[in-house]
């Protein structure tokens, strides 16, 4: 298994947002978790990227246990996540947000901005390429030098896209990739979805658009209260009566 | 006249320098540092006191940076984890302890009664020292300006402003913003150290009640006024704070009936209602750029 959860709870104070839930995620696997709000997806998420680290239980990823690292730990190990309120960096271009992202410790470093070798320039402009081929493979070109603050919310969602990319990751968590986004848009995300798992990469997206998650996930969640309420075939997982009445008449 | 001009143009690029230190620590990442006049201080007791044991002045000036940088990095590393308002709380603490520090240790610092006598920069330029320390003084401003936008342009920078825009965001990939707050808080405090320097070997007499936070607030008026995040900003903005601070001492000369005590609050509410109108109107300050939110 690539990532396994393993009975991980994450409280507030007495609540229990996350309560023992456990889940695996295979290679090259699209799971889609739904659920209600306020049922703890989010929460997951930031248990397994680490924003909120688990109080107990487990998290895997790679053979890694991940359980206690920091965040950016765990980015660097190739599991990255977007987040439900689009966290674009408002004051730097489009370009320059997917440049932030890169791995680039040798030209991050603080005398390197004033003394930039010709390896440094190289590695930088290679970075730039890369940038580039992802804005054209997101279809951002248009956008590229305008500041992130004033995009859409649908293309602040497609800039977070882009900024995981540059990392090469192996697993992405998307989070809501789909609210407030318009229906043309909608099927674009999709579609780059598809096509970056082709490319081997490993999805666990939530989303309230079922339709639309149905469509992408080859497994699905539900859950309900912090805990996993069903889980199987996606199809199965939405006519299941729990799910239903968990939605409140359905929607299947 | 020019004396008293050029006396006026050294303490505003002194302030120039303390300014575009704290653009760099608040401006380009958001931190907010209310201590910006500790740092100060220990950049001017430690070329003062170094030069005072025969120590040549470019080695007491690189040793206040040096200094005030180091000094930075426990501060930094204690709480740099913490959020915006409790770093300004630790910060101002900071200066206050350190203020306190220099006045009670009077074996090293002579405490209150200061250290007189300190050697001037360029001195044996005689009748126009001045006029040197303030083309000195100029040169290393441009040369900051300079060095930082090249900075914010460099991908180091490119994290200062992420950090500034969205910590958590940057940490969920990959980076440690920790580490890129600890280095820009030391190099600003470096730099406030340098300005110390200049002070300490300008003025020639330094006692601890010259280090008090309305320096700090004096600071963060100009950068304010002038724009934060933009080096036009801050070295106008501190101009400009000149300007009205020292500026308004002639205004008597204008205005009737009004003490010369009198003027002095005068001048300090003039800055305030700059300040008020400034925020109003112009958000980003009056050479910020307007960028969008």
């Amino acid at each position: 298994m690539m990532l396994s959860v393993e009975t991980v709870t994450r409280q507030f104070g007495g609540f229990k947002a996350v309560d023992g839930v456990s889940l695996q995620l295979a290679e090259r696997e699209i799971l889609g978790i739904a659920g209600t709000n306020g049922a703890g997806k989010s929460t997951l998420f930031a248990a397994i990227a680490g924003q909120q680290p688990a109080d107990a239980g487990r998290i895997r990823f790679d053979g890694h246990d991940i359980t206690r690292l920091p965040p950016y730990r765990r980015a660097r190990l190739g599991l990255v996540r977007t987040f439900q309120v689009p966290r674009e960096f408002k004051s730097l271009s489009v370009h320059q947000n997917l440049l932030a992202a890169a791995a680039n410790p040798q030209g991050e470093r603080l005398l390197n901005a004033f003394v930039r070798t010709r390896s440094l320039r190289e590695h930088e402009e290679q970075l730039v390429a890369k940038a580039d081929g992802i804005l054209q493979f997101l279809n951002l070109t248009r956008v590229r030098d305008k500041l992130a603050g004033g995009l859409s919310g649908g293309q602040k969602k497609l800039v977070e896209l882009g900024r995981v990319l540059m990392l090469d990751p192996r697993c992405i968590l998307l989070d809501e990739p789909f609210a407030g986004v318009n229906p043309v848009l909608i099927d674009e995300i999709c579609e780059r979805v598809r096509e970056l798992h082709a490319r081997g990469i490993a999805f666990i997206v939530i989303e309230h658009h079922l339709q639309a998650l149905k469509a992408l996930s080859q497994r699905m969640i539900v859950m309900d209260r912090g805990s996993i309420l069903a889980e199987g075939d996606p199809h199965t997982v939405l006519d299941d009566p729990r799910v239903q009445e968990a939605y409140m008449g359905g929607v299947a | 006249m020019t004396a008293y001009l050029l006396a006026i143009g050294i303490v505003a690029l002194i302030y120039c320098l303390l300014a575009l230190g704290l653009n760099l620590q608040f401006g380009l990442t958001g931190l907010v540092n209310f201590g910006v006049v500790a740092f100060f201080a220990v950049g001017a007791y430690t070329s003062g006191l170094l030069s005072l044991q025969g120590v040549p002045l470019p080695l007491s000036f690189a040793a206040a940076a040096v200094l005030a940088g180091l000094l930075a990095l426990p501060i930094g590393l204690l709480s740099l984890r913490l959020r915006d308002d409790y770093l300004a709380i630790v910060t101002l603490g900071f200066s206050e302890a350190v203020r306190i520090t220099i006045q009670q240790e009077s074996w090293l610092t002579q405490g209150v009664q200061g250290l007189p006598g300190l050697p001037k920069l360029f001195a044996s330029w005689g009748p126009v020292s001045d006029a040197a320390i303030f083309a000195v003084l100029l040169g290393a401003v441009a040369l900051v300006a300079w060095g930082t936008v090249r900075l914010t342009g460099s991908p180091f920078g490119r994290l200062l402003k992420a950090i500034g825009d969205d910590e958590a965001a940057l940490s969920a990939l990959g980076k440690d913003p920790a580490r890129f707050k600890v280095q820009v808080f030391m190099l600003g405090a470096a730099l406030a150290g340098l300005a110390g320097a200049f002070y300490a070997h300008f003025i020639t007499f330094i006692t601890p009640e010259q280090f008090i936070p309305l320096i700090t607030f004096y600071v963060w008026m100009g950068l304010i006024m002038g724009g934060a995040g933009s080096v036009r900003g801050a070295i106008f903005g501190s101009l400009l704070l000149m300007v009205f601070l020292e500026g308004s001492r002639f205004a008597k000369d204008w205005v009737p009936g009004v003490s010369e005590v009198g003027m002095a609050s005068l001048r300090l509410a003039a800055v305030g209602l700059a300040l008020i109108l400034i925020t109003l109107y112009r958000p980003h300050g009056l050479w910020g750029g307007g960028k969008s939110q």
